[in-house]
Protein backbone atom coordinates (compact mmCIF):
# COMPACT_ATOMS: atom_id res chain seq x y z
CA UNK A 1 0.00 0.00 0.00
CA UNK A 2 2.80 2.24 0.40
CA UNK A 3 4.72 2.15 -2.93
CA UNK A 4 2.09 3.23 -4.94
CA UNK A 5 1.16 6.50 -2.73
CA UNK A 6 4.62 7.33 -2.66
CA UNK A 7 5.18 6.82 -6.28
CA UNK A 8 2.15 9.20 -6.83
CA UNK A 9 3.13 11.81 -4.66
CA UNK A 10 6.14 11.59 -7.17
CA UNK A 11 4.21 11.85 -9.91
CA UNK A 12 2.51 14.65 -8.68
CA UNK A 13 5.79 16.27 -8.20
CA UNK A 14 6.69 15.79 -12.19
CA UNK A 15 3.71 18.55 -12.96
CA UNK A 16 4.47 20.75 -10.11
CA UNK A 17 5.25 24.28 -12.05
CA UNK A 18 8.95 24.66 -13.91
CA UNK A 19 9.94 27.92 -12.32
CA UNK A 20 12.55 29.99 -13.83
CA UNK A 21 15.80 29.55 -11.33
CA UNK A 22 17.66 32.72 -11.92
CA UNK A 23 21.55 32.45 -12.24
CA UNK A 24 23.82 33.84 -9.11
CA UNK A 25 25.95 35.17 -12.49
CA UNK A 26 22.82 37.37 -13.90
CA UNK A 27 21.74 38.04 -10.46
CA UNK A 28 24.70 39.46 -9.43
CA UNK A 29 25.30 41.34 -12.62
CA UNK A 30 21.84 43.04 -12.12
CA UNK A 31 22.88 44.28 -8.93
CA UNK A 32 26.22 45.88 -9.95
CA UNK A 33 23.81 47.55 -12.98
CA UNK A 34 21.80 48.40 -10.24
CA UNK A 35 24.72 49.67 -7.83
CA UNK A 36 26.47 52.03 -11.07
CA UNK A 37 23.09 53.67 -11.45
CA UNK A 38 22.83 54.83 -8.24
CA UNK A 39 26.18 55.95 -8.05
CA UNK A 40 25.53 57.50 -11.13
CA UNK A 41 22.39 59.02 -10.85
CA UNK A 42 23.89 60.80 -7.41
CA UNK A 43 26.88 62.35 -9.49
CA UNK A 44 24.40 63.64 -12.55
CA UNK A 45 22.65 65.21 -9.83
CA UNK A 46 25.21 67.83 -9.26
CA UNK A 47 25.97 68.71 -12.96
CA UNK A 48 23.69 71.49 -14.24
CA UNK A 49 21.52 69.95 -17.09
CA UNK A 50 18.68 72.69 -16.75
CA UNK A 51 15.36 71.09 -16.55
CA UNK A 52 16.83 67.62 -17.72
CA UNK A 53 18.21 66.87 -14.24
CA UNK A 54 14.47 65.85 -13.10
CA UNK A 55 14.16 63.89 -16.63
CA UNK A 56 17.73 62.33 -16.11
CA UNK A 57 17.03 61.57 -12.50
CA UNK A 58 13.46 59.42 -13.29
CA UNK A 59 14.54 58.01 -16.30
CA UNK A 60 17.64 56.39 -14.37
CA UNK A 61 15.13 55.40 -11.43
CA UNK A 62 12.71 54.08 -13.98
CA UNK A 63 15.05 52.30 -15.42
CA UNK A 64 16.56 50.73 -12.18
CA UNK A 65 12.38 50.07 -11.63
CA UNK A 66 12.16 47.98 -14.51
CA UNK A 67 15.42 45.50 -14.24
CA UNK A 68 13.70 44.64 -10.70
CA UNK A 69 10.47 44.20 -11.59
CA UNK A 70 12.09 42.19 -15.29
CA UNK A 71 14.67 39.78 -13.82
CA UNK A 72 14.47 40.58 -9.47
CA UNK A 73 10.67 39.91 -9.40
CA UNK A 74 11.17 37.09 -12.25
CA UNK A 75 8.58 38.88 -14.32
CA UNK A 76 10.66 38.42 -17.66
CA UNK A 77 10.10 34.54 -17.03
CA UNK A 78 6.47 34.52 -16.22
CA UNK A 79 4.11 32.30 -17.49
CA UNK A 80 1.19 33.86 -15.90
CA UNK A 81 0.23 36.74 -18.79
CA UNK A 82 -2.08 38.24 -16.09
CA UNK A 83 0.74 39.67 -14.11
CA UNK A 84 1.65 41.78 -16.80
CA UNK A 85 -2.50 43.44 -16.90
CA UNK A 86 -1.88 43.92 -13.33
CA UNK A 87 1.18 45.48 -13.65
CA UNK A 88 -0.17 47.96 -16.84
CA UNK A 89 -3.58 48.61 -14.63
CA UNK A 90 -1.33 49.92 -11.39
CA UNK A 91 1.07 52.00 -14.22
CA UNK A 92 -2.30 53.00 -16.22
CA UNK A 93 -3.68 54.41 -12.99
CA UNK A 94 -1.06 55.90 -11.35
CA UNK A 95 -0.76 57.82 -14.47
CA UNK A 96 -4.14 58.75 -14.33
CA UNK A 97 -3.58 60.01 -11.21
CA UNK A 98 -0.78 62.10 -11.53
CA UNK A 99 -1.51 63.24 -15.07
CA UNK A 100 -5.33 64.76 -14.41
CA UNK A 101 -3.90 66.18 -10.97
CA UNK A 102 -1.40 68.04 -12.60
CA UNK A 103 -4.20 68.66 -15.33
CA UNK A 104 -5.86 70.74 -12.61
CA UNK A 105 -3.12 72.22 -10.72
CA UNK A 106 -0.85 72.98 -13.53
CA UNK A 107 -2.96 74.76 -15.38
CA UNK A 108 -4.74 77.27 -12.35
CA UNK A 109 -2.90 80.18 -13.14
CA UNK A 110 -3.77 80.29 -16.74
CA UNK A 111 -5.91 82.97 -17.90
CA UNK B 1 6.88 7.39 9.11
CA UNK B 2 6.40 5.86 6.16
CA UNK B 3 3.10 4.70 7.27
CA UNK B 4 2.42 8.41 8.51
CA UNK B 5 3.13 9.59 5.12
CA UNK B 6 0.82 7.20 3.49
CA UNK B 7 -1.98 7.96 6.16
CA UNK B 8 -1.42 11.74 5.20
CA UNK B 9 -1.54 10.95 1.89
CA UNK B 10 -4.74 8.73 1.51
CA UNK B 11 -6.30 11.47 3.48
CA UNK B 12 -5.56 13.43 0.12
CA UNK B 13 -7.21 11.24 -2.07
CA UNK B 14 -3.28 9.97 -3.48
CA UNK B 15 -2.26 13.32 -4.62
CA UNK B 16 0.78 15.62 -2.70
CA UNK B 17 -0.35 17.46 0.68
CA UNK B 18 1.19 20.62 -0.31
CA UNK B 19 -2.17 21.00 -3.27
CA UNK B 20 -4.43 22.67 -1.42
CA UNK B 21 -8.35 20.87 -2.78
CA UNK B 22 -9.57 23.62 -4.79
CA UNK B 23 -6.73 24.04 -6.85
CA UNK B 24 -6.60 21.30 -9.62
CA UNK B 25 -2.68 21.63 -10.37
CA UNK B 26 0.45 22.73 -8.54
CA UNK B 27 0.76 25.11 -10.93
CA UNK B 28 -2.87 26.97 -10.86
CA UNK B 29 -2.09 27.33 -6.71
CA UNK B 30 1.14 28.91 -7.02
CA UNK B 31 0.21 30.96 -9.89
CA UNK B 32 -3.05 32.10 -7.81
CA UNK B 33 -1.08 33.00 -4.83
CA UNK B 34 1.52 35.05 -7.07
CA UNK B 35 -1.52 36.82 -9.07
CA UNK B 36 -2.53 37.54 -5.38
CA UNK B 37 0.47 39.19 -4.68
CA UNK B 38 0.80 41.77 -7.67
CA UNK B 39 -2.54 42.79 -7.20
CA UNK B 40 -1.77 44.01 -3.60
CA UNK B 41 1.32 45.64 -5.04
CA UNK B 42 -0.95 47.37 -7.27
CA UNK B 43 -2.67 48.40 -4.25
CA UNK B 44 0.55 49.64 -3.49
CA UNK B 45 1.56 51.57 -5.90
CA UNK B 46 -2.24 53.41 -5.41
CA UNK B 47 -1.38 54.17 -1.56
CA UNK B 48 2.26 55.75 -2.54
CA UNK B 49 1.06 57.07 -6.06
CA UNK B 50 -1.07 59.79 -3.74
CA UNK B 51 1.88 60.69 -1.70
CA UNK B 52 3.75 60.92 -4.77
CA UNK B 53 0.75 62.79 -6.19
CA UNK B 54 0.87 65.78 -3.39
CA UNK B 55 4.60 65.98 -3.95
CA UNK B 56 3.67 66.57 -7.43
CA UNK B 57 1.82 69.13 -7.00
CA UNK B 58 3.37 70.80 -4.02
CA UNK B 59 7.01 70.48 -5.78
CA UNK B 60 5.02 72.65 -8.63
CA UNK B 61 3.69 75.05 -6.77
CA UNK B 62 6.97 76.21 -3.96
CA UNK B 63 9.78 75.03 -6.40
CA UNK B 64 12.43 77.12 -5.48
CA UNK B 65 11.76 76.42 -1.60
CA UNK B 66 11.14 72.45 -1.99
CA UNK B 67 14.79 72.48 -3.25
CA UNK B 68 16.41 74.27 -0.41
CA UNK B 69 14.86 72.21 1.68
CA UNK B 70 16.07 69.60 -0.02
CA UNK B 71 19.44 70.75 0.23
CA UNK B 72 19.35 70.53 4.01
CA UNK B 73 19.79 66.29 3.80
CA UNK B 74 22.98 64.47 3.98
CA UNK B 75 23.05 62.93 0.20
CA UNK B 76 25.06 60.07 1.49
CA UNK B 77 23.06 58.87 3.99
CA UNK B 78 20.26 58.16 0.94
CA UNK B 79 22.72 57.40 -1.17
CA UNK B 80 23.96 54.72 1.26
CA UNK B 81 20.73 53.82 2.15
CA UNK B 82 20.06 53.10 -1.91
CA UNK B 83 23.06 50.89 -1.61
CA UNK B 84 21.96 49.12 1.47
CA UNK B 85 18.68 48.62 -0.43
CA UNK B 86 19.89 47.23 -3.68
CA UNK B 87 22.14 44.64 -1.78
CA UNK B 88 19.05 43.37 0.24
CA UNK B 89 17.48 42.93 -2.78
CA UNK B 90 20.01 40.56 -4.44
CA UNK B 91 20.24 38.56 -1.04
CA UNK B 92 16.27 38.14 -0.96
CA UNK B 93 17.09 37.04 -4.83
CA UNK B 94 19.77 34.44 -3.83
CA UNK B 95 17.20 32.96 -1.13
CA UNK B 96 14.43 32.59 -3.74
CA UNK B 97 17.14 30.29 -5.37
CA UNK B 98 18.12 28.64 -2.25
CA UNK B 99 14.00 27.65 -2.00
CA UNK B 100 14.01 26.56 -5.18
CA UNK B 101 16.99 24.43 -5.08
CA UNK B 102 15.89 23.04 -1.59
CA UNK B 103 19.05 24.40 0.04
CA UNK B 104 17.52 24.75 3.75
CA UNK B 105 20.61 26.33 5.07
CA UNK B 106 21.51 28.29 1.96
CA UNK B 107 17.58 29.92 2.30
CA UNK B 108 18.06 30.77 5.83
CA UNK B 109 21.12 32.23 5.96
CA UNK B 110 20.29 34.77 2.67
CA UNK B 111 16.85 35.18 4.68
CA UNK B 112 18.73 36.45 7.42
CA UNK B 113 20.97 38.52 6.18
CA UNK B 114 18.20 40.39 4.51
CA UNK B 115 17.01 41.19 8.01
CA UNK B 116 20.73 42.54 8.75
CA UNK B 117 20.53 44.84 5.56
CA UNK B 118 16.84 45.93 6.53
CA UNK B 119 17.80 46.97 9.89
CA UNK B 120 21.35 48.58 8.75
CA UNK B 121 18.54 50.65 6.70
CA UNK B 122 16.56 51.48 9.46
CA UNK B 123 19.08 52.29 11.56
CA UNK B 124 20.94 54.83 9.04
CA UNK B 125 16.91 56.34 8.36
CA UNK B 126 17.16 56.40 12.30
CA UNK B 127 20.16 58.26 12.74
CA UNK B 128 18.85 60.85 9.98
CA UNK B 129 15.74 61.42 11.69
CA UNK B 130 17.92 62.28 15.19
CA UNK B 131 19.46 64.84 12.93
CA UNK B 132 15.84 66.48 11.60
CA UNK B 133 14.99 66.55 14.73
CA UNK B 134 18.69 68.28 15.99
CA UNK B 135 17.77 70.75 13.52
CA UNK B 136 14.37 71.51 14.35
CA UNK B 137 13.49 70.61 10.46
CA UNK B 138 10.35 67.89 11.82
CA UNK B 139 6.90 69.71 10.77
CA UNK B 140 5.03 71.14 14.63
CA UNK B 141 5.33 73.68 16.84
CA UNK B 142 9.19 73.38 17.06
CA UNK B 143 9.72 74.06 13.34
CA UNK B 144 12.23 76.49 12.16
CA UNK B 145 14.02 77.21 9.14
CA UNK B 146 16.46 79.83 7.45
CA UNK B 147 17.21 79.35 3.80
CA UNK B 148 17.35 80.92 0.29
CA UNK B 149 15.94 79.67 -2.90
CA UNK B 150 18.96 77.47 -4.52
CA UNK B 151 20.51 80.06 -7.11
CA UNK B 152 18.37 83.30 -5.99
CA UNK B 153 20.60 83.93 -2.72
CA UNK B 154 17.76 87.35 -2.25
CA UNK B 155 14.85 85.15 -2.02
CA UNK B 156 14.22 83.79 1.15
CA UNK B 157 12.44 80.33 1.80
CA UNK B 158 9.01 80.53 3.30
CA UNK B 159 9.09 78.32 6.26
CA UNK B 160 6.05 76.89 5.90
CA UNK B 161 6.88 75.79 2.94
CA UNK B 162 9.45 74.33 3.41
CA UNK B 163 7.69 72.51 6.11
CA UNK B 164 5.49 71.30 3.38
CA UNK B 165 8.56 69.79 2.10
CA UNK B 166 9.29 67.91 5.34
CA UNK B 167 5.69 66.51 6.05
CA UNK B 168 6.14 64.83 2.62
CA UNK B 169 9.26 63.51 3.42
CA UNK B 170 8.47 62.24 6.90
CA UNK B 171 5.54 60.66 5.47
CA UNK B 172 6.98 59.05 2.53
CA UNK B 173 9.91 58.02 4.42
CA UNK B 174 8.26 56.75 7.21
CA UNK B 175 5.48 54.63 5.12
CA UNK B 176 8.42 53.43 3.21
CA UNK B 177 9.94 52.52 6.67
CA UNK B 178 7.13 50.79 8.47
CA UNK B 179 7.04 48.55 5.19
CA UNK B 180 10.22 47.64 5.78
CA UNK B 181 9.96 46.95 9.41
CA UNK B 182 6.66 44.75 8.04
CA UNK B 183 9.24 43.43 5.95
CA UNK B 184 11.52 42.46 8.36
CA UNK B 185 9.51 40.81 10.33
CA UNK B 186 8.03 39.13 7.73
CA UNK B 187 11.84 37.74 6.68
CA UNK B 188 11.80 36.86 10.55
CA UNK B 189 8.66 34.58 10.46
CA UNK B 190 9.82 32.96 7.16
CA UNK B 191 13.51 32.39 8.80
CA UNK B 192 12.42 30.59 11.33
CA UNK B 193 9.80 28.21 9.11
CA UNK B 194 13.09 27.95 6.72
CA UNK B 195 15.23 26.48 9.36
CA UNK B 196 12.38 23.94 10.44
CA UNK B 197 12.80 22.66 6.68
CA UNK B 198 8.75 24.01 5.67
CA UNK B 199 10.43 25.29 2.65
CA UNK B 200 11.63 23.54 -0.53
CA UNK B 201 10.98 23.58 -4.72
CA UNK B 202 8.07 21.63 -3.68
CA UNK B 203 6.57 24.27 -1.95
CA UNK B 204 8.27 27.85 -1.82
CA UNK B 205 5.15 30.63 -2.11
CA UNK B 206 5.56 32.72 1.22
CA UNK B 207 9.57 33.16 0.30
CA UNK B 208 8.43 34.34 -3.62
CA UNK B 209 5.73 36.33 -2.42
CA UNK B 210 7.82 37.82 0.47
CA UNK B 211 10.37 39.03 -1.86
CA UNK B 212 8.22 40.30 -4.37
CA UNK B 213 6.91 42.62 -1.30
CA UNK B 214 11.11 43.52 -0.64
CA UNK B 215 11.34 44.16 -3.91
CA UNK B 216 8.40 46.49 -4.54
CA UNK B 217 9.30 48.24 -1.03
CA UNK B 218 12.85 48.67 -2.91
CA UNK B 219 11.44 50.40 -6.37
CA UNK B 220 9.75 53.17 -3.73
CA UNK B 221 13.13 53.68 -2.62
CA UNK B 222 14.53 54.33 -5.88
CA UNK B 223 11.92 56.77 -6.41
CA UNK B 224 11.95 58.59 -3.29
CA UNK B 225 16.10 58.62 -3.30
CA UNK B 226 16.05 61.20 -6.30
CA UNK B 227 12.86 62.74 -5.30
CA UNK B 228 13.71 63.88 -1.65
CA UNK B 229 18.01 64.22 -1.98
CA UNK B 230 18.71 64.67 -5.74
CA UNK B 231 16.76 67.74 -6.55
CA UNK B 232 18.67 70.86 -7.17
CA UNK B 233 21.62 70.09 -6.43
CA UNK B 234 23.49 71.58 -8.77
CA UNK B 235 22.44 75.42 -8.30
Amino acid sequence: MTEPAISQTGATRDDSPHEHVSSIGSSVAIWIVLLICTGLTAGVAFIDLGPFNTIVALSIATFKAILVVLFFMHVKYTHEKLTGLVIASAIFFLFILLALSMADYGTRLWR
Amino acid sequence: MATNQATVIDQHDGHDPALLHHFATKEQQKNSASLGMWVFLAQEVMFFGGMFCAYLVYRYKYFGDFGSASQTLNIWYGAINTAVLLCSSLTVVLAVRAAQLSKRKALTAWLLLTIVLGLVFLGIKGIEYKEKFEDHHVPGPSFAYHGTVPSHPDIQVDPHHAEIYFSLYFAMTGMHAVHMIIGVGLFGTLAFWAWRGKYSANYYTPIENAGLYWHFVDIVWIYLFPLLYLIDRHR
